[in-house]
């Protein structure tokens, strides 16, 4: 076998008492792509982030085409021809593409962007990218936005590029298009790690898997020789079964209807363009669309909390009858006794408060119950202890502040906190976004159990292949526009992701 | 290439709050030791002596300590009042003008009031000045809520606005005529000032203040409304999901800070010094802000705060007298000791790193 390119051995990382990675070992060759795989909180994305010096390692050696090295900022990393795209990209909005790409690189008094422009589009044209240098950053899709990123760190010569988790918000077929630039640079001998939690992602891309569990380094193995299973037994420790449940609705009836709906946003720009469709209880509605689409303001309108421009909301009581929820806020429609469950996208900037403990996050729910002027914590206590013990939250205390607990974890207790109110409609955006494996199933098993016992569930999910095998229904916006709703159990991640870019799928359908 | 950087920073998580108070103490005593060598190095004065000398400013007579508790308690009530505006991510910085107002509609009623008997006219003048001070505060509130105005600025702005008034009110109360300034209200007949309870002056100034710092510790700590506070000052849009009103909290909020800051207007001018100038809150609504800043707006802490600036003024102005030293000099001291304080806040969020004892770990 060749000379790796980079190994690391015995990398150290703590963060105050955590401990982030515990003496790793890792090796990183050209002409191959590796796939990092591990939980949340595994430390997969600390050790990257050592590479390409954005942090520094307590202990431990690096060693860069075998001479130890020391990367001491990102400028250190891109001498030594390592990049990384960050999951978060870090662009210049107001910028151009070509512009993002040269900034902060040395050079002379007068910018030729000529000459830049032309360098980019041979990069372009080496890798089979699709941009356009003089393009804006504000006028691009979230997949174009990462070509610029990843064109960005080729720009600078980077010959080993680290991708943190590239997938997690492009379409199925943004990501073949993605997957056939990687396996080019492949091609080209150059090395390529990968962050992921998508399996099937790392058996199509990956030469190679490395395991990470709990900051430690598992193993590694040729992609070949391995199975799903293998790799899943590896990151969490012990078996876990991979499959979704999909029992029958049982005895459906309209709990939600939505029709017409038109939301602007504070900027005028029509967000949400005569939205109709109905939720069922014991049912869950899936709701698929390219990230921007209209997904957020849906359910903020449900909630009470978007502007509505025109369209009805109305909520179907057993006993009550109809009673419609626009230009309610949340406090009214509670008031109205309908209880509705809403897991906010932004979960420690909306559903939580990051800087408070897991009792007064359950608090956020029960602060107004009763007469008395001071709250009542011993309630939420409580009601903080059973959620970590029935949805096995991994937290030191409960007087841990939510913002130290891992994505995984923050999500079980918003869950929790929002399914224990005995809710008639749930409402989740992004459920699993960020969880690892064996908590994504654990969010998919509670969603379940909630359709099970009769609550409506509105689904917002991205990963296709989740979505054809959880929902029941599954409703497609295109732009703010029902592109069309499908039976989950008759379509195919391929119907869903066309529909998702263009209204009513292929041409005559 | 193949070096380490020298020193590195690293969070830390979890500090034993033991461990934050033994660096804190160790900041100020590495503060004094450097006040020593300066005070040594440029004025040849033995450093124990001034420092004794400073106490003795504070503390050598029953009346001082008297002195050094109301302004300590007058720091305090300020602070005490910036606590829940803070509290909500509301920087209050307007609490000098609250105390100005506080304290003209103070003044106003020990002029215009004063043939009231004495409990009543005392707690008119209570509701006047809060009320004005919770004006002072709704003011910048309303804005702020309604169309999202920075309330940094606007709060500033209505200082001086007040301090406008303030100078208005001494030319038309002007006492005596000619002196441009009030001069002691009720010089002789002492209605309105704070009755002396157990023969001491400033007992009740105590006993307020000590009401309120109670108060709105179990305020903010266990009410409802203190939870609304504590949402909306971490996350606006938290405090929306959930359903609080965040204008109403907001607006409610600053009525009490300012409220209070009106109140301590009434302490200062009923309670201490029985005049009303434009130096009545003499940068006092300033210094709260650090009282409540390095208490982290936890109202007990604020009066070790309080009690700390106030001496360290004391002692200050003391050395100047005793010494002749310029009261520039004492300042000097009373700034590094509070450089000292604030930036020890850094190593008990921060450890530092050197390269030699990063290499002994990996060995």
């Amino acid at each position: 076998m060749n000379e790796p390119a980079v190994s690391m051995r015995d990398i150290s990382k703590t963060f105050g008492t955590v401990v982030a990675n515990d003496k790793v070992w890792l090796d990183i060759y050209r002409g191959e792509v590796l796939a990092l795989l591990g939980e949340n909180g595994s430390g997969k994305t600390t050790l990257m982030n050592m590479l390409s010096g954005i942090y520094y390692p307590d202990s431990g050696q690096i060693t860069v085409d075998g001479r130890e090295v020391s990367i001491r900022s990102p400028k250190d990393a891109f001498d030594l021809g390592i990049g990384m795209i960050h999951q978060h990209f870090k662009l210049v909005d107001v910028l151009t593409a070509a512009e993002n790409i040269i900034l902060g690189l040395p050079g002379k008094g007068r910018l030729d962007m000529k000459a830049v422009a032309a360098k980019i589009r041979s990069i372009c044209d080496l890798y089979g990218f699709d941009i356009d240098p003089n393009q804006k950053i504000y006028d691009m899709s979230v997949s174009q936005k990462q070509t610029v990123e990843i064109v960005k760190v080729l720009y600078r010569g980077a010959d080993i590029l680290i991708l943190d988790e590239p997938t997690a918000v492009l379409t199925p077929q943004e990501t073949d298009k993605l997957f056939n630039v990687l396996r080019n640079m492949r091609n080209d001998n150059k090395a390529v790690v990968i962050i992921t939690h998508k399996l099937h992602e790392v058996e199509e891309i990956s030469d190679r898997v490395a395991v990470l569990r709990h900051g430690a380094f598992v193993g590694d193995m040729l992609t070949k020789d391995t199975t799903p299973s293998e790799m899943t037994n590896m990151m969490v420790g012990h078996p876990v079964s991979l499959n979704i449940v999909r029992p029958e609705p049982e005895n459906p009836r309209p709990r939600l209807t939505v029709e017409g709906l038109t939301v602007r946003d504070a900027d005028g720009i029509v967000r949400l363009d005569h939205v109709s469709f109905t939720a069922n209880s014991g049912e869950i509605l899936g709701i698929a669309g390219v990230s921007g689409s209209g997904q957020k303001e849906l359910l903020e309108a449900i909630a009470g909390l978007q502007h509505v421009e025109s369209g009805s909301i109305t909520y179907l009581d057993d006993q009550k009858g109809p009673e419609s929820l626009i230009g309610k806020n949340p406090l009214e429609i509670s008031r109205m006794g309908v209880t509705l469950s809403f897991v906010p996208e932004d979960r420690l900037g909306m559903g939580l408060v990051g800087a408070m403990d897991l009792t007064d996050n359950m608090l956020l729910r029960s602060f107004r119950k009763g007469r008395s002027l001071f709250a009542d914590r011993k309630t939420p206590h409580r009601l903080a202890e059973r959620v970590v013990h029935d949805l096995d939250v991994n937290t030191p205390s409960i007087d841990t502040q939510v913002r130290k607990l891992s994505g995984g974890n923050v999500q079980k207790v918003l869950v929790g906190r929002e399914i224990s109110s005995a809710p008639t409609v749930l409402m989740t955006a992004y459920a699993v976004r960020g969880l690892d494996i064996n908590s994504s199933y654990t969010i998919y098993d509670l969603i379940t159990k909630q359709k099970q016992q009769g609550v409506a569930v509105i689904y917002v999910g991205e990963d296709l292949d989740v979505l054809v095998e959880l929902c029941d229904r599954i409703l497609v916006l295109c732009g703010g526009r029902v592109s069309g709703i499908v039976d989950g159990r008759n379509t195919s991640k391929r119907e869903v992701g066309l529909m998702m870019t263009k209204l009513g799928g292929e041409a005559g359908k | 290439m193949n070096k380490e950087p020298f020193i590195r920073i690293s969070r830390r998580d979890d500090l034993p709050i033991w461990k934050a108070w033994l660096i804190r103490i160790a900041a100020v005593i590495i503060s004094l030791i450097l006040c020593g060598i300066i005070i040594y190095g440029l004025v040849k004065l033995n450093p124990l002596k001034v420092y004794i000398t400073m106490w003795q400013g504070a503390f050598s007579t029953e009346k001082r300590c008297w002195i050094t508790i109301r302004d300590c308690m007058m720091l305090l009530c300020i602070g005490v009042g910036l606590a829940p505006a803070f509290r909500m991510r509301f920087w209050n910085i307007g609490a000098e003008g609250q105390i100005l107002v506080g304290g003209i509609a103070t003044a106003a009623c020990m002029l215009y009031f004063k043939s009231l008997p004495t409990p009543l006219l005392l707690l008119v003048m209570l509701i006047a000045s809060v009320t004005a001070g919770a004006l002072w505060g709704l003011v910048p509130a309303l804005f702020k809520a309604r169309w999202e105005t920075n309330e940094t600025l606007f709060t500033l702005m209505m200082n001086y606005i007040a301090i406008q008034l303030t100078s208005f009110f001494v030319s038309k109360w002007e006492n005596p005529y000619g002196s441009n300034s009030v001069g002691i209200i009720n010089r002789t007949s002492q209605e309105g000032w704070f009755p002396s309870i157990f023969g001491q002056q400033y007992l009740l100034n105590v006993i307020i203040v000590m009401a309120l710092t109670i108060g709105m510790f179990v305020y903010l700590k266990y009410s409802k409304h203190g939870y609304e506070i504590a949402v909306t000052g971490e996350s606006e849009r938290t405090a929306r999901y959930i359903g609080i009103n965040v204008r109403r909290t907001i607006i409610r909020t600053m009525l009490l800070s300012g409220g209070i800051c009106g109140l301590a207007g009434f302490v200062a001018v009923a309670g201490a010094s029985h005049t009303i100038s434009t130096s009545t809150a003499g940068g006092r609504g300033f210094t709260a802000i650090i009282v409540a800043w390095l208490a982290k707006f936890n109202t007990f802490v604020m009066i070790l705060v309080a009690l700390l600036l106030v001496v360290l003024e004391k002692g200050a102005a003391e050395i100047a007298s005793i010494y002749s030293l310029s009261e520039y000099a004492s300042q000097m001291i009373e700034g590094i000791i509070l450089f000292f304080i604030l930036g020890s806040e850094f190593f008990i969020n921060y450890r530092l790193i050197f390269r030699s004892k990063a290499k002994e770990v990996q060995a």
